[in-house]
């Protein structure tokens, strides 16, 4: 097993599939928690603010028995000071046994992972990396499909400047199966991965929501305002791809999942469609870091 | 002939790196971090070569740089080649090949590479040969031929 969790390249598929079964272990614990990481502590360093990312980490490691020190504003912090990247891990090396980073430079997780001893999950460098979004992305699918294998999967909207499928992207080619990508031209999937993709596993580009072929998941992206520099590009772009009661009819039977936070891209009429499946996906977060947490302490029952 | 061999070898002692692309020999210099070596430096710029049509030629005197040592210099000539001489003999000569990693000889062209950022060395692992292309240990972003040559200036 890896001993950080930096970068999806990082994997191979055994090790993506031990962390998915892992998981469903977790399961049993998620309502009323275990003492597994008991005694065991888990710094959090975000040097950017991410909410979301940062509560479901600490709600996992919270099941797993063990306690969380850290800071998500670095106003009140020696970073503030200067204090360099190297510094700031190298100390909390000595308070923790388990360090989560979240930094908006590129790179910054890989190089933490080689300056501390403990082990090192990333939780977002920049536009690069994001794995513990891909896991749950990939433990959502194989819940909810029984196998990830002999899927057709559709990705829809900002496919260029996303890491979240990027990443995704990357992890599926390790299984067999079809993706079907969904873009206007200017945001299509970046030619680093459409090559990677082109050596392992069948896609397709479409560019209308309407020329969606059948698929069993529908993975939609945020399309951000800042990428555009005509706002009524953004509006046109944006509306194009909106997933609402309407458009819903396109998409068949197809699953809809959504990294989150939503802007618009999905309606809240969407909400308690039967194929709206983007809140459980959120949920799945706290199994998949619960396993991620006790792999590396190596607490694992 | 005679007077093209004379241009080649005619250091006592030392190291000649010749077959390297025209206009390089500097960037080959930059690579080798002999920018301030103590010793007689030459470059002998465009000279007419069989092989690619023009060549530079660096000669090093009293160092001699092994093969292995001189390796990174493929970033910017894959076909170069060395000599190393002692008293007015050639007693080693190789081609070069390019290390698996480059380790701290290029910047990284990203502007939010963390590397960029923080007092570390570069690491890039080269995943192509021909046309090269390398990508970044830390922020993963891929570089080319075009890109290495942009950022040694
Ligand atoms: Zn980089």
């Amino acid at each position: 097993m890896l001993h950080d969790i930096i970068s999806i390249r990082d994997f191979e598929k055994k090790d993506i599939e031990e962390i998915l079964f892992t998981a469903k272990k977790m399961e049993q614990y998620v309502d009323n928690g275990t003492t597994l990481a008991k005694g065991k502590i888990l710094s959090m360093l975000f040097f950017e603010p991410s909410t979301r990312t940062m509560m479901s980490f600490q709600s996992a490691m919270e099941r797993l028995g063990g306690s969380v020190i850290g800071f998500s504003d670095t106003s009140t912090t020696s970073v503030k000071k200067g204090e360099t990247l190297i510094d700031t891990v190298s100390t909390m090396d000595q308070y923790s046994d388990v360090m989560v980073i979240r930094n908006p430079l590129e790179g910054s997780a890989r190089l933490a992972a080689e300056v501390a001893e403990i082990p090192v999950i990333n939780a977002g460098d920049g536009t690069n990396q994001h794995p513990t979004q891909t896991l749950l992305d990939l433990y959502t699918i194989k819940k909810e499909f029984g196998s990830i294998d002999g899927l057709k999967i559709a990705m829809v909207g900002d496919l260029k400047y996303g890491r979240t499928v990027h990443s995704l992207a990357y992890a599926l080619s390790m299984y067999n199966v079809e993706l079907v990508l969904v873009s206007p031209r200017e945001l299509r999937m970046p030619e680093d991965i459409t090559e990677h993709l082109k050596d392992t596993i069948p896609y397709i580009e479409i560019v209308a929501l309407e020329d969606l072929p059948k698929v069993d998941l529908v993975y939609v992206t945020r399309i951000q305002k800042e990428r555009f520099g005509d706002p009524n590009e953004y509006e046109r772009t944006k509306n194009t791809y909106r997933i609402d009661k309407n458009s819903i009819k396109l998409l068949g039977n197809a699953k809809i999942m959504h990294p989150l936070p939503r802007v618009s891209e999905i309606a809240r009429e969407v909400d308690t469609s039967p194929n709206a499946i983007y809140f459980k996906q959120a949920r799945n977060g706290i199994p998949v870091r619960m396993a991620l947490i006790a792999t590396l302490l190596e607490v694992l029952p | 002939m005679k007077k093209r061999e004379l241009k080649v070898s005619a250091i006592n002692n030392g190291t000649v790196i010749d077959h390297i692309r025209p206009g390089n020999a500097f960037k080959v210099i930059k690579i080798l971090h002999l920018d301030n070596y103590k010793d007689t430096i030459t470059i002998t710029s465009n000279v007419p070569s069989g092989v690619t049509g023009r060549k530079d030629i660096v000669k090093v005197e009293n160092r001699a740089l092994s093969p292995e040592e001189v390796s990174s210099i493929a970033l910017v000539s894959p076909e170069a080649t060395v000599n190393i001489i002692k008293d007015y003999e050639v007693i080693e000569k190789g081609n070069i090949n390019l290390p698996e990693t480059i380790y701290n000889i290029i910047a990284c062209t990203n502007p939010l590479c963390i590397t960029n950022h923080e007092d570390v060395p570069t690491v890039f692992n080269v995943e192509r040969t021909n046309p090269l292309v390398l990508r970044c240990q830390y922020c993963e972003r891929k570089m080319t031929e075009k890109d290495i040559i942009k950022v040694m200036g």
